[in-house]
């Protein structure tokens, strides 16, 4: 490479390399209003649930039968809400990378870091800070929300099984917040993203996989593999939530998922054209 | 090599594409002088500068920036300002943002910052949501953006567009400025007249490939810049 020289008048202050890769794409995200929204929507998605799932339980509790009764598991109300936050997690993740698709900065951000590898690699580490520190907030203040409503029938937080379940979710949100954000590297767009995306989380958790024929195979979709994850699919409770996996393997699938969706938005960004 | 833009035997062909959008295009951009890059809509302008920009990859032959392909360049933003069409800066985003994290990937001043946003005329503004800038306003951010890194080499894709008179004087001045200093300018415009009053250099271009390369005093001769506007119709056959 030719030794041209390089202009000096701009001073240089902040870090540069990979934090300043990383500092850029965390301001990119601070300013603007969809990442405070969708992070806030997570936050109150969780809490609001998680209230309305265990005052709802505390009210049919005397309604149930001793059968029910014993093979009700608290846990599920207290992480239920999980399953809505995570709407909000991830389109902050899809708004975070397709966004730049959808409104040609994505041209401006290669103008500036043209090695697309570390463009990617900047842009999903600055999504991860972000979507870590609300998953543990919104897991933690969900099941505090559901706790204080179930009341007399609250899980007990220092049972080995509630704090999986709390550490499951709280890497969970996290993880599929990335796989959101890598697969809008993939589609390449907002719209596109989600609407791959919202089918694939909502429907998933209205049921899909409990229908007899289809659950052989939807039930290693990520948001299914979440659920046993969190203890949500529990087949005591529920037999229709019978899965062929348990949580530790659950894990495994959903950052198998993670790592696919991100590999695909890795491909594809450094294959195609900016348009 | 230093501060040359150098294209050579450049040719872009789309997926689906009836024909090549670039063909076996070459020329080269000197520095202290403003290269004006002609052509109809559809010529392949926007084309070769993606192109020379890395944005997007040849089919055939080379487009290099001190010698070296834009992709491998280290810290482009101090080698190479580049100003593409609409902007691209976030809407959502004020201009003052859009110039900041774009500073962070090098490691430049909020300082600096300031700077280009007074030097686009964008200070009064500079907090405000890019969604509410007009066109002419996107255009100057993306100046300002180009400028970021005081930059030896400059590709500006019509910058003129949205510009008012004024604007378009304003901008034909500090063109030749940074021409002066002895930077590479590369412009593209559809606007002849335009052109004739701030380039030096003349490469006009038709369906993706090279019409004519000269100075502009050879394309016009003794006549003016009217001139220039009758020999580009003739040489693109009207289009």
């Amino acid at each position: 490479m030719p030794e041209c020289p390089v202009s000096k008048v701009a001073g240089e202050v902040a870090a540069r390399g990979a934090p300043g890769l990383i500092g850029a794409e965390l301001l990119k995200l601070r300013t603007l209003r969809s990442t405070w929204w969708a992070l806030a929507a997570t936050l109150l998605t969780g809490v609001g649930f998680g209230l309305l799932a265990g005052l709802s339980h505390r009210n049919a509790y005397p309604g149930m039968t001793p059968e029910q009764r014993a093979a009700d598991d608290p846990l599920f109300y207290s992480l239920y809400g999980l399953t809505l936050a995570q709407l909000a997690l991830a389109v902050f993740g899809v708004f975070a990378v397709g966004g730049e698709f959808s409104t040609g900065t994505i041209r401006t951000s290669l103008l500036a870091v043209p090695r697309r590898g570390r463009l990617f690699a900047a842009k999903m580490t600055a999504i991860a800070v972000p979507a870590c520190v609300v998953s543990l907030l919104t897991v933690l203040t969900t099941y505090a929300a559901a706790q204080a409503t179930l009341g007399p029938h609250a899980a007990s937080p220092d049972e080995g099984r509630t704090l999986r379940a709390i550490a499951a979710g709280w890497l969970y949100l996290t993880l599929i917040c990335l796989f959101a954000a890598g697969l809008s590297a993939l589609m390449r767009g907002t719209s596109r993203a989600l609407a791959v995306l919202l089918p694939l989380l909502f429907l998933g958790s209205q049921g899909l996989g409990n229908v007899p024929v289809a659950r052989t195979v939807l039930q290693y979709l990520p948001d299914q593999a979440g659920m046993v994850a969190m203890h949500l699919a529990d087949e005591v409770r529920d037999p229709a939530f019978a899965r062929d996996y348990g949580p530790d393997t659950a894990l495994v699938l959903v950052v198998l998922w993670t790592l696919a969706a991100l590999l695909a938005g890795y491909l594809t960004l450094r294959r195609a054209d900016a348009e | 090599m230093c501060r040359v833009i150098e294209v050579r035997d450049l040719t872009k062909t789309y997926p689906g594409g009836s024909r090549e959008a670039v063909a076996g295009l070459s020329f080269t951009a000197r520095p202290g002088r403003v290269t004006g890059f002609l052509g109809p809509n559809g010529a392949g302008k926007t084309t070769t500068l993606r192109l020379l920009l890395g944005l997007t990859r040849p089919t055939a032959g080379e487009a290099l920036i001190d010698g070296c392909p834009y992709a491998r360049l280290k810290e482009p933003l101090r080698r190479v300002g580049a100003l593409l069409e609409s902007g691209g800066a976030h809407p959502g985003r004020s201009a003052r943002d859009h110039l900041r994290w774009l500073a962070r990937t090098h490691g430049i001043s909020a300082a600096r910052v300031a700077q280009v946003l007074r030097l686009a005329g964008l200070a009064e503004v500079a907090d405000r949501r890019v969604a509410g800038f007009s066109l002419g306003m996107r255009q100057r951010l993306g100046l300002a953006a180009a400028l970021l890194g005081d930059p030896p080499v400059l590709l500006l894709d019509e910058p003129g567009n949205g510009l008012d008179a004024a604007g378009l004087r304003s901008l034909r001045e500090t063109l030749r400025k940074l021409a002066a200093e002895g930077r590479t300018v590369l412009v593209s415009s559809h606007l002849m007249a335009e052109m004739a009053l701030t380039a030096d250099q003349l490469v006009v271009i038709a369906r993706g490939r090279l019409l004519a390369d000269a100075s502009v005093r050879e394309f016009t001769g003794a006549k003016g810049p009217g001139a220039l506007e009758e020999a580009f119709l003739r040489l693109t056959g009207g289009e």
